[in-house]
């Protein structure tokens, strides 16, 4: 039979200072736990979100990115004719063909500069992406010098503001929209005619083909058909895998670097624990020895301070995540390895890292009352109550 | 310590020993401990009977074995040799497990220092070894208030033990001893560390415990005064049981 949970949960309660000074430590170590994850996630959601799953996005194969890639307007002419590609409304193919350029521009505030992606659309560019819209002024008038700014561009980069003015391509351009892509990689583009940005770039060839499936569940089909095409060196993938890759390597890094901090800190509060357990179990000897004699086994001794050290673990958990939910509220922005670009991005919390953040906690809970839990249950039962 | 002499006399007869089963027979019982490299006896060849309802004080000066003998009987401590057989079961041939079921179910405790949890409350810590018996909530709390107003302390069970006076305290603990209607009671002491008001109203309801409601109550006291409320005193000198009863 079990001791009473309200036996572990009171007498955290009653050494409520340890009790604090403990979870603190946890708390803190599940804080960096959880905003790693929350960046990590923050990163992938913001570039998942970025495509949707009936587009296609075609590269030269063997790029890691559309910055890399290179697609002849010919072979852009044979994937536009491929029947996979939706008609939209006028019967205009839903295709758009795109050049990506990397810029240096300064930030606002501090005028350390920092690169941003221009990428040159046509006609359906907007139209294949429901989520971007604009928030003020006009779309750029074809064949002009002008451009459209995402909203976190617009607001973080010097001349990137509407009626402003930004030189690149040894010309000009003049932002007259302001566009919303929400929590997508798009809000840190800035957007131009393609054809224009392709002859200010001196940039011969297209970087990506993108394009919306007539039917979704067809992308399997095309990608064998298109990448075995011997007049078409691209690869097909899924708009929102393209992205996921995209963001990979920055997540991987992110991950590894988190894991690395949070193992060198858990191994601090796991000892916090272990040492407020320890002193747990020599102030409670004489309590342990009246246990056993009452006739509870020492599995529930042992069970009893596992518990105790568990709800440690869970009460730092709680805080540490309730901490990290405010980070929600900040939104970031780093240079994405995969692209060189900056990305901004806010932390992101699922319920998938509160239950990893939650479970790390009663890990380093168990791990820190387990030694502790052991030393009280195989205390002798006359020697436990001698300590009176 | 009281002065004045406790005598359970004014709770009733005292029963019939004779006529009594004998419910504890310890039989050649040896214990040593080991203190470095010595091996120092504490019980040397005891043998002596505990008849049902029988309210027996062990008495000896320090180190003269008599708690190590009442943790023997109470199944807290193991015997080096010989045998313990309490209502009729051999305690010095059960293991771990069965020891503890047993304890939970046979022996009431009552300790020197009280010994209550302190975060649980003295209806909490009166319910603890209700705890480890198939009782619903429902049956325990009948069982645990029945037990707190046998030691008249119903009106606070919700204090914690903090909130109590030592001879509360003790009573307390005396209810947790009784709330399973144990086969003996064991008291170390039990009023070792109370004033002379508190150390007689506990005497006295020890003596209840022994005339009205018949339990078989084993008792340590260095103290005379508490003796005398027991039926039978026995002496332990250097781990030897005087056979000339009191």
């Amino acid at each position: 039979m079990r001791v009473p949970v309200s036996y572990s949960f009171r007498n955290l309660w009653t050494r409520r200072l340890t009790t604090i000074l403990t979870a603190s430590g946890m708390a803190l170590v599940v804080f960096v736990f959880s905003a790693i994850l929350m960046l990590a996630e923050g990163l992938q959601k913001t570039l998942v979100d970025t495509g949707s799953w009936d587009n296609v996005v075609l590269i030269r194969k063997g790029s890691q990115s559309e910055v890399q890639s290179g697609i002849e307007r010919l072979q852009a002419s044979v994937i536009e004719t491929q029947p996979e590609v939706a008609v939209g409304p006028g019967g205009r193919r839903m295709l758009a063909k795109e050049v990506v350029v990397l810029i240096s521009l300064p930030k606002r505030g501090t005028d350390k500069p920092s690169n941003v992606i221009i990428r040159g659309v046509s006609g359906e560019s907007l139209s294949m992406r429901p989520q971007v819209k604009l928030l003020e002024g006009r779309m750029p008038k074809p064949s002009s010098s002008e451009i459209i700014a995402g909203e976190s561009v617009s607001r973080r980069f010097t001349g990137a503001g509407i009626g402003e003015t930004l030189r690149f391509g040894m010309r000009d351009w003049t932002v007259v929209g302001i566009f919303d892509a929400g929590n997508t990689g798009f809000s840190s583009e800035i957007w131009g005619d393609a054809d224009q940005l392709m002859q200010a770039f001196r940039r011969p060839v297209y970087s990506s083909v993108i394009f919306k499936l007539r039917d979704a569940s067809a992308f399997d089909a095309f990608k064998a058909r298109v990448e075995s095409d011997p007049r078409l060196t691209v690869e097909a993938k899924r708009e929102t895998r393209f992205y996921a890759d995209q963001s990979e390597m920055m997540a991987k890094f992110l991950r590894i670097l988190g894991m690395s901090l949070t193992i060198i800190f858990s191994l601090g509060a796991v000892i916090g624990a272990m040492i407020t357990m320890y002193a747990a179990v020599a102030n409670r000897t004489a309590e342990i020895g009246t246990l056993r004699a009452l006739g509870f086994q020492r599995r529930s001794i042992l069970g009893a301070f596992l518990m105790e050290a568990l709800l440690l673990g869970f009460i730092g958990g709680a805080v540490g995540l309730f901490l990290a939910s405010f980070l929600q509220l900040l939104t970031i922005s780093t240079l994405n390895f995969q692209t060189f670009s900056e990305l901004a991005f806010s932390f992101t919390l699922t319920a998938e890292i509160v239950w990893q953040a939650l479970l790390f906690s009663l890990v380093m809970g168990f791990v820190g009352g387990v030694l502790p839990a052991f030393r009280a249950s195989r205390m002798k039962i006359v020697d436990a109550l001698r300590t009176t | 310590m009281s002065e004045s002499t406790t005598t359970c006399d004014e709770h009733g007869p005292p029963p019939d020993l004779e006529a009594q089963p004998v419910i504890v027979e310890v039989r050649n019982v040896n214990k040593a401990y080991l203190r470095g490299s010595h091996i120092i006896p504490v019980l040397q060849d005891i043998n002596f009977d505990i008849r049902e309802g029988e309210f027996l004080a062990l008495m000896g000066p320090s180190g003269s074995g008599k708690s190590t003998l009442l943790n023997l009987i109470a199944g807290i401590d193991k015997v080096d040799s010989g045998t313990i057989v309490i209502g009729g079961v051999d305690i010095t041939a059960l293991g771990e497990t069965e020891l503890a079921h047993w304890r939970a179910t046979h022996v009431g405790f009552i300790f020197q220092f009280y010994n209550l949890i302190p975060v649980l409350t003295a209806y909490e810590n009166v319910e603890l070894p209700l705890q480890l018996t198939g009782l619903t909530r429902a049956e325990r709390r009948e069982h645990v208030e029945m037990a707190l107003s046998v030691v008249n302390l119903a009106h606070r069970m919700d204090h914690y033990p903090s909130q109590l006076s030592g001879g509360e305290q003790q009573r307390v603990a005396i209810a947790r001893a009784v709330v399973t209607d144990p086969t003996i009671l064991v008291a170390d002491e039990p009023t070792g560390d109370l004033d002379r008001a508190s150390a007689k109203e506990i005497m006295s309801l020890m003596c209840r415990l022994s005339r009205e409601s018949g339990k078989t109550i084993i008792m340590v006291t260095h103290d005379p005064k508490a003796a005398e409320a027991a039926q039978v005193i026995r002496h332990l000198d250097k781990g030897y049981l005087n056979h000339a009863n009191s």
